[in-house]
C-alpha cells in the first residue's frame, strides 16, 4: 500500500513545491473527488433501475428504505458539484501559474478533455433520478444542441433517441454516465498525473537549483493525507445537511416554472436569453474553446513561467480587467431585461441580426474601448494581454451562471436570491 | 578471351520487402481500426430510431359542434392543444415550446400560449407573439370526418409561421 502511494510520486521533490498556494492541491483534490464518485457510484448501481417507469421509485426505495441510502446518494450529489467546482479551480490555477507552454502544453490539452468529461459526467448524471427536476432541465440542454448548425438536430435526436426524452434517453445517459465517461476520465487521470511527473513536477518559477530537495515520505505524502481528510470531512458534513434535491416523478406535460438548465450550463441559458441561440449556444462557446486550446500555441517572449499573474503588472491588470467584465456582463444583462431589448424593437429585422450581431458588436465595441484606453496604456507584453482576455471571459462566464442560478425566478424574471 | 560479364549493380530499391511488409501490415492495422469502429458506430445507431416515420395514429378528439369558435382544448394523453380559429378553421398544437422544448400553457383570459421556460408567447394559431421563440408552434394534422375531429398524433409538422394550409374546416 504504502509503496503503491510511493511510486505515484518522485522520491524527492522540491521543498518549494510543497507551499500550498502553489497549487492549493486542487488537482489532488479532484482526483481524490473521483475515486469517492466511483466508489458511491458503484454503490448506488446497486439499487438504482434504468428506465422511466422505475428509475424514480428506485430512488425513493434508495431514500427510504436503504441504510445510509440517501447519505450516499447525497455524497455522490455533493462530490459531483464539488469536483465539477475544483477541477474549475485547478484549470484557473494552472492558467494563472502559467503551467501550460512547453513539455505542459499536451496536459493543458488533456486536461481541457478532462475538464469537458467531467461536465458531461456530471450532465448525464443529472437525468437519472427522472424528477421533473431532471427531466426539464435535460429537455433544455438537449434542445440547445438542436441549435447547432447542420447537424444539430441529428445530434439531438441521436443523444436522446428520439423527438423528446424516452427509455431511449435514459439508457443512452445511464451507460455514458456509469461506463462510458468513467472510464475515459480513468484512463485520462492517469496519463495526466504521469505527465505532470514527465514534465518534472509541478510548475515552479525560474530554476531554483540551490533551493533544498526534500524526500517525499513523509513531507509530501503526510500533507496530501491531511488535505484528503480535510476535503472528505467538509464533503461528509455536507452531505449530511443538505439533501441532494428530488422533486416528483418527470411529468412530460407540465414543465416547471422557471426550467432551468443544470447549474453549469445556467451561464450558457442566461446568454440563451440575450443572444439569438446560434450565437449563444454554438459561435460565443466555439471561440471560447478554441481560444482556451490556442492558449499555449501563442509564442511569448517573457519568461515569467510559475509566477502567479506573470507580474505585478498582471496582478494589476487581471483586477481592472476583472472589474471590467463584472460591469459589463451586469450591465449588458439588465439593459437587455429592462431598458431595452433588440428583438422587440426591431421586429423587422431577421433575430439572427437584432438578437445576434447587434448585440456582439456593441459588445466588441466595448472591448475594444477597453483595450484602447486601458490595456493599450499600460504596455503590456503579450501574455499579459491573453491573461486579460482570459480573465474577461471566465468573469463574464461566473458573472453570467451566478445570474442565472441564483437571480432568475418564476418566468425567467430577474429577482433577488430570496425570491428564487 | 571474354572478359567475365560484369553483373550490374542492382538497383537500390524504391522500397525495400522490409519496407513493403511494414507498411502493409501499418496499412492492416489502420483498417482494422477503421472497420471497428465503424462496427461500434452502426451497432450503437442501427438500432435506435426505427419508428422516425411512424404510422398513422388518429386520435378522436371530438364532435365538431362541442368545440366552441376562438376556444382551446388540451388534450395532454395527446400532447396537444387543438385550437379553433374565429373562422372555424382547427389547429392542434404541439405542447412543445419551439424555443427550448417545455410545455407551453394557455392563458385564457390573454387568450395566448405562454412558456414557463423563457416567456415565450404564441398566440391562438401558434404564431409567436413574443420571443425567444422564433417560429410558430409544431401541429399535428387535423381530419374531419363526418362531422368527428380527429388529430393524427403520429405526424408532427414544423412550420416557420402559419399559414392558411395548416388548418382543417369542417
Amino acid at each position: 500500500m504504502r509503496t503503491i502511494f510511493l511510486h505515484l510520486h518522485p522520491q524527492k521533490v522540491n521543498a518549494s513545491a510543497l507551499r500550498i498556494n502553489r497549487t492549493f492541491g486542487l488537482g489532488g483534490m479532484a482526483a481524490l473527488l473521483i475515486a469517492v464518485q466511483l466508489l458511491t457510484g458503484i454503490l448506488l448501481r446497486f439499487y438504482y433501475i434504468q428506465n422511466p417507469a422505475s428509475a424514480y421509485d428506485s430512488i425513493l426505495f434508495l431514500k427510504n428504505n436503504v441504510l445510509f441510502g440517501q447519505f450516499v446518494r447525497n455524497i455522490h450529489y455533493w462530490s459531483g458539484v464539488f469536483l465539477l467546482m475544483i477541477a474549475f479551480l485547478h484549470f484557473l490555477r494552472v492558467f494563472f501559474t502559467g503551467a501550460f507552454r512547453g513539455s505542459r502544453r499536451v496536459n493543458w490539452w488533456f486536461g481541457l478533455v478532462l475538464l469537458l468529461l467531467i461536465v458531461f459526467a456530471n450532465f448525464t448524471g443529472y437525468l437519472l433520478p427522472w424528477d421533473q427536476l431532471a427531466y426539464w432541465a435535460i429537455t433544455v440542454s438537449t434542445n440547445i444542441i438542436g441549435y447547432l448548425p447542420l447537424a444539430g438536430d441529428a445530434l439531438r435526436t441521436a443523444i436522446i433517441g428520439g423527438r423528446e426524452l424516452n427509455g431511449s434517453t435514459l439508457q443512452n445517459f445511464f451507460n455514458f454516465h456509469t461506463a462510458v465517461l468513467p472510464l475515459l476520465m480513468v484512463v485520462l487521470v492517469i496519463y495526466h498525473f504521469w505527465r505532470v511527473r514527465k514534465s518534472g513536477g509541478i510548475m515552479l518559477p525560474g530554476t531554483p537549483d540551490n533551493s533544498e530537495m526534500v524526500p517525499v515520505m513523509p513531507y509530501l505524502v503526510f500533507r496530501e493525507f491531511i488535505a484528503a481528510l480535510v476535503l472528505l470531512a467538509v464533503l461528509f458534513a455536507t452531505s449530511a445537511l443538505f439533501n441532494a434535491p428530488l422533486l416528483e416523478k418527470a411529468n412530460p406535460v407540465y414543465s416547471m416554472n422557471p426550467t432551468k438548465a443544470p447549474w453549469y450550463f445556467a451561464g450558457v441559458q442566461e446568454l440563451l436569453m440575450h443572444f439569438h441561440p446560434f450565437f449563444a449556444a454554438f459561435v460565443i462557446p466555439l471561440l471560447v474553446m478554441l481560444f482556451l486550446i490556442c492558449i499555449p500555441l501563442i509564442k511569448i517572449d517573457d519568461t515569467q513561467e510559475g509566477h502567479w499573474f506573470i507580474s505585478e503588472r498582471g496582478r494589476q491588470t487581471a483586477k481592472s480587467t476583472a472589474v471590467f467584465a463584472i460591469a459589463v456582463t451586469l450591465a449588458g444583462i439588465f439593459f437587455n431585461a429592462w431598458v431595452m431589448n433588440f428583438e422587440i424593437m426591431l421586429p423587422g429585422v431577421p433575430a439572427w441580426i437584432s438578437n445576434g450581431i447587434f448585440p456582439a458588436v456593441i459588445l466588441l465595441v466595448l472591448m475594444a474601448a477597453f483595450f484602447y484606453f486601458h490595456l493599450n496604456r499600460k504596455m503590456l507584453t503579450k501574455a499579459e494581454l491573453v491573461q486579460a482576455a482570459f480573465v474577461f471571459i471566465m468573469m463574464a462566464f461566473i458573472v453570467l451562471t451566478v445570474v442565472g442560478v441564483f437571480f432568475r425566478g418564476k418566468d425567467m424574471e430577474l429577482v433577488w436570491p430570496w425570491n428564487v | 578471351m571474354k572478359s567475365p560479364q560484369q553483373h550490374p549493380e542492382p538497383p537500390t530499391p524504391v522500397i525495400t520487402r522490409r519496407d513493403f511488409f511494414g507498411l502493409a501490415w501499418k496499412g492492416l492495422g489502420i483498417l482494422a481500426a477503421v472497420e471497428v469502429l465503424g462496427m461500434i458506430i452502426s451497432f450503437i445507431f442501427s438500432g435506435k430510431n426505427k419508428n422516425s416515420a411512424p404510422p398513422k395514429q388518429l386520435l378522436e378528439a371530438g364532435p365538431v359542434d362541442s368545440f366552441a369558435k376562438n376556444s382551446v382544448c388540451a388534450f395532454m394523453g395527446g400532447r396537444f392543444y387543438l385550437a379553433r380559429q374565429q373562422d372555424g378553421g382547427f389547429i392542434a398544437l404541439s405542447l412543445r415550446c419551439t424555443h427550448l422544448g417545455c410545455s407551453i400553457n394557455w392563458e385564457e383570459n390573454k387568450k395566448r400560449f405562454i412558456c414557463p421556460c423563457h416567456s415565450s408567447a404564441f398566440d391562438i394559431s401558434g404564431e409567436v407573439l413574443n420571443p425567444p421563440a422564433s417560429r410558430a408552434l409544431d401541429y399535428y394534422p387535423v381530419l374531419i370526418e363526418k362531422g368527428v375531429v380527429k388529430v393524427d398524433i403520429g405526424t408532427l409538422k414544423e412550420r416557420k409561421t402559419t399559414g392558411k394550409d395548416q388548418f382543417t374546416y369542417a
